[in-house]
């Protein structure tokens, strides 16, 4: 197996215990787009800190300021206010020298489709300014890593979308960053392709790499991130692991259930539903969330839940039980779902 | 675009593949891409007539001082015993020359853009329309912007004083804006047909560096093409460019002789006539395989 | 190890020669090299459309040059294809200059993103910019070595001071390239690159390559000897025909500061473009 570990616990970082990334208060204004137009607001103040080998992930939905914070992390996006320290560097003073330690996958795969796989790698090293052998050795082995050998000497363009974007992750890899930031890694990709993605990028959690991630996929999530901040309007709205989160702000399992379209019985069961909350009973429903198509009863029984809707004489067209997720408390902290 | 005579919708002729009912399909898919055209006018007009214009004023007017003076200046042909002004040996090459170039430029990018990136002629195709029409009114539509170009250029020659009153009633400038015509339909049949293979555009900047410019600097457009060496020369009879410059600057300053007129017309039509066989043939085994 | 460890010329002189530390500060430029590096690679592929290139000046040398020339006469004193020659080797070194520094970087901004990937990556904007500015030169520059000699082997050099042709090429590729991409930071659309077709048609026609300007009436003259490529022509015939005076000095002054100027607002624009 290859040395995936981006770089060894050295004598780089001062103290093990000083957080790899660090920020306060930080902002992203983008400047009205047309005259007379109002600024926009894309990060609106946030902290968090990402400490070394973990994996730290941003959910929230499309707009929520995740890319902007990759960016302004990235060095190719200036703050407008707060603090922001990477590998213990300011973005403003040393934006090379902390690009130098860091591997990006954006979220545009942005190949050089006017070179080969291979080259895409050996070229991409140059940039960092490493040595061509030592670029030409860590290409073979990524290029392995990432299941691309027997298309190394192909054209980019033709490769499927997943094998663009596993190539755009060997890629970030060329310079054993220190820190491996991917922005909605798996975004645009078919279901089998996101899963030899998500195989990767667990690997190379396992061999230790420090990863900073965003995605809208609460299963991304919860898959990947030792610890995670819910973004939504550019602000944090909480903080934790996946199961302290879901701990916090769910009950244990969720009702789902749906009625015909016509809305009639829809309607009419409003009334029994909103009953069944806090009866202090088995299967007492914590809170009730309706979305368009289905109503949510969050239960720590979901099955004893269900009896005491069909208790109420109420018959919805089918009924679905399940664990909480990551979804359920976006849900929860902003009243929307997080793939419209 | 009001003369064109509507075709109902949904008219499926039986023979929809044949050309026997091409002309009212192919005029559905030249109303498609008149429609689009309004769109991207602009940049058109100044490839294709601001180049050719300005050349007139540069070279024809600017450099014609020294060659008029200049001991070449008899070469240019005689009218009245007295040499032909310089400009006015240009103009109607240049004319030929819009011709060729509004022809070249419409029919290589864009037809490569309708087939592989914006895949209009499989949207075409899916309709009643047959692979020929979809060809047809391809070349009907680089037709029509020819005869657009050709005849504003024509309208910037008359006023910058690049014509002569000669021929029938005065009036052969006018007729050479079919000739000018005729020759960019000589360039847009078989080029339309070629670029509908292509799946690289690396051919395309060939044919404008390796064909076009050098038809355009050989062909008689500057100097008599007797000015070239010996061997040469044959070369330069071939190009359909060379037929639509002499023809131009015969009708335009009525030097032409009927002879001259029919081999010319002769010519350009068989050239147009290859490339509407050619064209047939790969736009059917391009798009019904 | 840090980047600046693994560039011994990071603080390369070419960029605070040519542009001045204020053009570039922070913007870096040292590291251009690597996206020449970049350029080889690429370029090593499709080596026939570059060669290709060549022949266009060539094709009108022989066709206005040698061709009408034979029916002109003699020229400012010499044979018409000795006065155009020149000419035509200047406009070349702008065109092929405007060309990369314009179509080829927009796409490369707007379509294929290959600058963001480079951003990720210790290069700065000034790397970039001049990177490719200096990549462009470089292939000019072989196009106008490979033209002087086809002028050489013809005869129409009539000077040692020739040799001095090429770097001038370089100086008026630069010149153009730099405002070409300050341009190009300005456009939005593929229609907006209208106005270089614009602006280049009428200079290459009316600069005096074709011509002596003594046709012209003096406002039109002034106006011509206001325009970039008149400089590069006056300069380039000069040299070429053996003419050289003090006065081209002042050719040599235009050309290097447009370029300084292009260079500056080039970089300043693309990291306001790129540095969101």
């Amino acid at each position: 197996m290859v040395d995936l570990s981006t770089s060894p616990t050295s004598a780089r970082t001062a103290s093990s215990e000083e957080p790899l990334i660090k920020a306060v208060g930080l902002r992203k204004v983008f400047p009205p787009t047309k005259r007379g137009g109002e600024p926009f607001t894309a990060v609106d103040g946030i902290d968090f800190e990402l400490r070394r080998g973990e994996v730290f992930g941003f959910l929230g939905p499309n707009g929520a300021g995740k890319s902007s914070t990759m960016r302004m992390i990235g060095c190719v996006s200036p703050a407008t206010g707060g603090e922001l320290s990477i590998l213990g560097m300011d973005p403003r003073v040393d934006s090379s020298k902390i690009k130098a330690r860091l591997g990006v996958v954006p979220q545009e795969d942005s190949l050089d489709m006017e070179l080969r796989v291979r080259e895409n790698l050996l070229i991409y090293g140059r940039y960092f300014g490493l040595k061509r052998a030592e670029i030409a050795a860590r290409t073979a082995e990524l290029l392995e890593f990432v299941q691309l050998s027997d298309r190394a000497d192909s054209p980019v363009e033709p490769l499927s979308g997943g094998m663009k974007r596993r190539l755009t992750i060997a890629r970030s890899l060329i310079n054993s960053p220190e820190i491996l930031i991917l922005d909605e890694p798996t975004t645009g990709l078919d279901p089998q392709a996101r899963h030899v993605v998500w195989d990767r990028l667990f690997r190379l959690k396992q061999s230790g790499t420090t990863l900073i991630l965003t995605t809208h996929y609460m299963d991304e999530a919860e898959q990947l991130c030792d610890r995670l901040v819910v973004m939504d309007h550019g602000r944090i709205a909480a903080e934790g692991s996946p199961r302290e989160l879901i701990e916090r702000y769910s009950t244990r399992e969720v009702l789902e259930i749906r009625f015909a379209p016509d809305g009639a019985d829809r309607a009419a069961a409003g009334a029994a539903l909103a009953a069944l909350v806090g009866t202090g009973e088995r299967g007492a429903v914590d809170r009730i969330e309706e979305l368009p198509d289905r109503i949510l009863l969050y239960s720590d029984d979901g099955e004893a839940a269900l009896a005491a809707v069909h208790g109420t004489g109420t018959v919805p067209v089918a009924s679905l039980v399940r664990r909480s997720s990551l979804e359920d408390v976006f849900l929860h902290l902003t009243g929307r779902t997080l793939v419209d | 675009m009001s003369a064109v005579t509507p075709v109902p919708p949904g008219t499926v002729g039986p023979t929809a593949i044949g050309p026997a009912s091409s002309p009212p399909m192919a005029i559905r898919e030249l109303r498609g891409l008149l429609t689009n055209y309004r769109r991207t006018w602009r940049a058109s007009i100044v490839s294709s007539v601001l180049a050719p214009l300005l050349s007139l004023v540069a070279l024809g007017m600017s450099l014609g001082k020294i060659v008029d003076a200049g001991p070449g200046a008899h070469t240019f042909g005689t009218i009245d015993g007295r040499p032909v002004k310089y400009l006015l040996f240009l103009a109607p090459a240049l004319l030929a020359n819009t011709a060729m170039q509004t022809a070249l430029g419409e029919s290589m990018y864009p037809v490569m853009s309708s087939m592989k990136w914006q895949k209009t002629f499989h949207a075409s195709i899916a309709s009643p329309l047959g692979s020929f029409d979809v060809f047809l009114g391809r070349v009907l539509f680089v037709g029509l912007r020819v005869l657009m170009n050709s005849a504003i250029f024509l309208g910037v020659m008359t006023l910058f004083g690049a014509v002569r009153a000669a021929g029938p009633g005065g009036l052969g400038a006018l007729l050479a804006l079919p000739v000018a015509a005729l020759t960019g339909l000589a360039f847009a049949t078989p080029v339309i047909a070629w670029a509908v293979l292509q799946d690289r555009d690396t051919g395309f900047s060939a044919v404008f560096r390796f064909v076009m410019i050098p038809m355009f600097l050989f062909s008689g457009t500057f100097f008599p093409v007797t000015q070239l060496p010996l061997v040469i020369r044959p070369l330069a009879y071939v190009t359909p460019l060379w037929h639509g410059v002499d023809l131009c600057r015969g009708l335009a300053l009525g030097t032409a002789t009927a002879g001259s007129v029919l081999l010319h017309l002769a010519y350009l039509s068989a050239v147009v006539g290859a490339g509407l066989w050619y064209g047939a043939r790969t736009f059917r085994r391009r798009l019904n395989p | 190890m840090t980047s600046a460890d693994l560039y011994p010329f990071s603080q390369a002189p070419i960029t605070r020669l040519l542009l001045g530390r204020r053009a570039f500060g922070s913007m870096g430029g040292g590291k251009a090299g690597v996206l020449i590096e970049r350029n080889v690679m690429v370029y090593r592929r499709v080596w026939v459309a570059m060669v290709s290139g060549f022949f266009e000046p060539v094709f009108y040398l022989l066709s206005i040059g040698v061709g009408l020339g034979k029916l002109t006469g003699a020229v400012d004193g010499v044979p018409y294809a000795h006065y155009v020659a020149p000419g035509l080797l200047a406009v070349s070194a702008m065109n092929g200059a405007v060309f990369d520094a314009t179509f080829n970087v927009f796409f490369k901004i707007k379509y294929a993103k290959i600058y963001d990937a480079m951003l990720a990556t210790p290069l700065r904007v000034g790397d970039i910019a001049l990177g490719d500015i200096m990549w462009a030169q470089l292939r000019g520059l072989m196009y106008s070595a490979a033209f002087l000699v086809i002028m050489l082997a013809m005869g129409l050099v009539h000077s040692w001071w020739a040799l001095l042709a090429l770097p001038v090429t370089v100086l008026i590729g630069f010149a153009f390239g730099a405002v070409g991409m300050a341009a190009t930071s300005f456009m939005r659309s593929w229609q907006d690159f209208d106005m270089i077709t614009l602006a280049l048609m009428p200079m290459f026609l009316f600069s005096g390559a074709f011509y002596p300007l003594s046709v012209y009436n003096p406002q039109i003259r002034v106006l011509i000897e206001a325009l970039p490529l008149y400089h590069g022509i006056d300069l380039l015939r000069a040299l070429t025909l053996g003419r050289v005076h003090i006065g081209l000095l002042w050719d040599v002054l235009y050309l290097t500061v447009m370029a300084l100027i292009g260079a500056a607002v080039a970089a300043r624009r693309l990291e306001k473009l790129l540095l969101t």
